[in-house]
């Protein structure tokens, strides 16, 4: 379960649904349209919203008759148990000191914590966890510092959680309300009874609770894209409309798994763990779910074309490829004499050709794979920009003279590949772009060599 | 859950679910849309095979400034085959600058025959039975009526023909659906689901009392062009082959380059 789940937080931020509430106040209070405010603070206008001082008030208090002096007297107060003496100033009219207890004692509130004679305690409240004199130790306590169970906890003589001091007392004094109550009704509203400590429920609560505020930026930040990815697979679920996909279910429930796992033991597993399953997750996700969400649109449709379904797939399957590489699988397919869009388009042939058109841009991503890795082992053998020793040149041409049977554009009808490899600039040619220009020459002789 | 449609799709095949099941699943997820009296085969699609486009005669001599050509737009099956037996009706909007550009075809073969000078797109609607798809269908065809060699001498006899073949495909078809076209050479029949039987059709209505709907013996049906799948199909895998070869070499080389570049990795890296 997530943490921000236990604890009933949205998921997303609340709405700031605060300010409808003051605009109404101020709105009574607004000058009337029409005029300009300078205009209308001529005619008297509205009242300042700050009340200013009325200085009349100030001066016009009559002189009282009293003869008020201020005394330091002695006081004391109904709140402490003990005859204390404190002085403090009090105020004497005509010679009368003040009357009354000390005002503050009002405020000396404390909880009525439910005591049970020892009979009550054989009867109802003998628990198996809890010994007779634990719970008459937690008791004082409770009375003594006011319920404040983190106290309690700290001072308790055998090592206890808040969590089960708190079941045990709210247990407790449940059961003695229930005993004692004459009928079960009376007490069916007092909210202990009402609402039992759950025990369980708070210690989860707690846990997700630190685990939220103890996050870092970074996990926070892997949560929310773990978050994102569950929306979008629930979404792209519910587009396919009971389409099965059993690799979508599986997928989508290791990534939060792990992302969970990755929480959980903090910075025990490195980031990288849980990013990898995360960014597998997304791209396969990605096509699986393009490719279910448009069998599902074709299928809502109840009668189409077989060429505009063909279209739809090309496109699902062409989604995360860019213009260039689509325009290069195009050339492919007119290299191998294959026409963009079939002449007979019956149900095996479009199978055929969305295939093809699959399995020709696995091909071009391989190719430029290649490429890189090419670049890469060129670039750990030179070490630096610059001359390239003969070795390399060497070995990039046995290199080469592999590639120019899998050039960008294949050429598959025998042309004079040598022609080509030369006139072509650009991806053609990545592995050399670390050389210096006057390497280029020796390229161009290598090439017609061939 | 019901976990019985549990079919794995592979492109756009599909299989089905055995029937009985297949009725009660449908009554647990309760589709809304439909009545139970019409009954969906989930998982099944049908289609009927069809080539439309147009004939395009040059009048020659006859020819006028606004009367250039006398052309015909269609739609027929692909093996000339009656389509009525799912179509109802065809409409073809022609360019505005016809009188009643909207032409309703009540019967087959669904066809169009005008007079005119200027090539502009067609929209041809397709309408069909009520038992076998409420929604119609747009085709659109670019009439054309000049031939694709400008230089060429323009003949009377021949027509310029272009014809496009294409597949008209239902999705969840009624089994009513089903059981009428069971046996129709207009329509690729689907596999049905394991042990599903459908009704027995409806006694075919004896063919020379009903109008002829099917292009066999149509005039134009010289110049009707032969569509062959297995030539596409074969061109196709024979392309598929060269790629996965290519594929499979790249792999080769991709793991050898990765031996070299392992061995030459300068050791601060990685």
């Amino acid at each position: 379960m997530d943490a921000k789940d236990i604890l009933g937080l949205p998921k997303t931020p609340l709405p700031i649904t605060q300010e409808k509430k003051s605009r109404p106040q101020k709105d009574s209070q607004r000058k009337p349209d029409g005029i300009s405010r300078e205009v209308y603070a001529l005619t008297g206008g509205l009242a300042p919203l700050m009340p200013s001082i009325d200085v009349s008030q100030l001066k016009r208090r009559p002189p009282s008759d009293e003869k008020i002096t201020w005394q330091w007297l002695p006081f004391t107060s109904s709140a402490r148990k003990d005859d204390l003496q404190l002085y403090h100033w009090a105020r004497v009219v005509n010679g009368v000191p003040p009357t009354g207890d000390y005002s503050f004692a009002k405020y000396n509130k404390s909880v009525d914590v439910i005591r049970y004679t020892d009979e009550e305690y054989e009867k109802y409240l003998t628990d198996p966890t809890w010994t007779k004199e634990e719970t008459d130790q937690l008791f004082d306590f409770c009375e003594r510092f006011d319920l404040r169970f983190i106290i309690i906890a700290d001072r308790f003589p055998t090592s206890r959680t808040v969590e089960e001091l708190k079941d045990r007392y709210y247990s407790v004094s449940r059961a003695i309300l229930i005993a004692r109550a004459p009928s079960p009704g009376e007490v069916a509203g007092h909210p202990l009874v009402k609402e039992p400590y759950n025990v369980s429920q708070e210690t989860e609560r707690k846990r997700a609770l630190s685990m939220v505020l103890s996050q870092t930026k970074h996990q926070e930040r892997k949560d929310a894209e773990v978050i994102a990815e569950a929306k979008r697979i629930a979404e792209s679920r519910m587009a396919a409309q009971g389409v099965e996909e059993p690799d979508l279910p599986v997928t989508s429930d290791i990534g939060p798994e792990n992302a969970e796992k990755a929480i959980g033991h903090g910075d025990a597993i490195s980031p990288s763990n849980v990013h990898v399953p995360s960014a597998a997750v997304a791209p396969s996700t990605s096509i699986l779910a393009d490719n279910t969400s448009t069998l599902a649109s074709l299928r809502m449709l109840r009668v189409y074309l077989r060429t505009y379904a063909l279209e739809q797939m090309v496109q699902a399957a062409s989604s995360s490829a860019g213009l260039r590489t689509i325009k290069r699988v195009e050339q492919t397919l007119q290299d191998l004499g294959v026409n963009l869009k079939p002449k007979v388009p019956t149900k095996a042939v479009c199978a055929e050709h969305l295939e093809l058109r699959k399995e020709i841009l696995t091909l071009l991503n391989l190719q430029k794979q290649l490429q890189y890795k090419e670049a890469e082992g060129s670039s750990f053998r030179d070490g630096s920009y610059g001359d390239m020793p003969g070795t390399p040149k060497r070995s990039l041409r046995a290199a080469d003279q592999d590639r120019t049977f899998v050039p960008d554009t294949i050429s598959f009808g025998g042309e004079r590949v040598g022609k080509r490899e030369q006139k072509r600039k650009g991806p053609g040619r990545v592995s050399e772009t670390p050389s210096s220009p006057a390497h280029k020459r020796p390229r161009k002789l290598k090439a017609s060599d061939l | 859950m019901i976990n019985s449609s549990s079919s794995k799709k592979h492109g756009t095949d599909q299989q089905e679910i055995s029937g009985p099941t297949a009725k009660s699943q449908r009554a647990q997820m309760g589709k809304p849309e439909e009545s139970e009296n019409k009954k969906r085969l989930k998982d099944v699609e049908i289609s009927v095979p069809i080539v439309f486009g147009n004939a395009a005669f040059w009048l020659g001599k006859k020819a006028s400034d606004y009367q250039s050509h006398k052309w015909t737009v269609y739609v027929r099956g692909a093996t000339n085959e009656d389509l009525s037996v799912v179509v109802k009706r065809a409409v073809f909007q022609l360019h505005s600058s016809f009188n009643n550009p909207t032409r309703v075809v009540e019967s087959a073969p669904f066809e169009l025959s005008e007079s005119g000078w200027g090539e502009f797109e067609i929209a041809i609607t397709l309408y069909f039975h009520s038992d076998v798809c409420e929604k119609p269908l747009n085709l659109f065809h670019h009439l054309k009526l000049y031939p694709e060699d400008e230089s060429g001498p323009m003949s009377t006899k021949k027509p310029v023909v272009v014809e496009f073949y294409d597949e008209i495909v239902f999705t969840e078809p009624s089994e009513s659906f089903l059981a009428r076209v069971q046996n129709h050479p207009a329509v690729t029949f689907p596999r049905l689901p394991a042990g599903f039987t459908l009704p027995p059709p409806v006694p075919i209505e004896d063919e020379s009392k009903r109008n002829r709907g099917d292009t066999k013996d149509h005039p134009l049906s010289q110049w009707f062009l032969n569509f062959s799948e297995a030539d596409e199909l074969l061109q196709l895998a024979a392309a598929r082959q060269q790629v996965q070869a290519h594929i499979a070499k790249l792999r080769r080389q991709i793991s050898m380059i990765d031996g070299q570049n392992q061995q030459l990795k300068p050791p601060s890296d990685q």
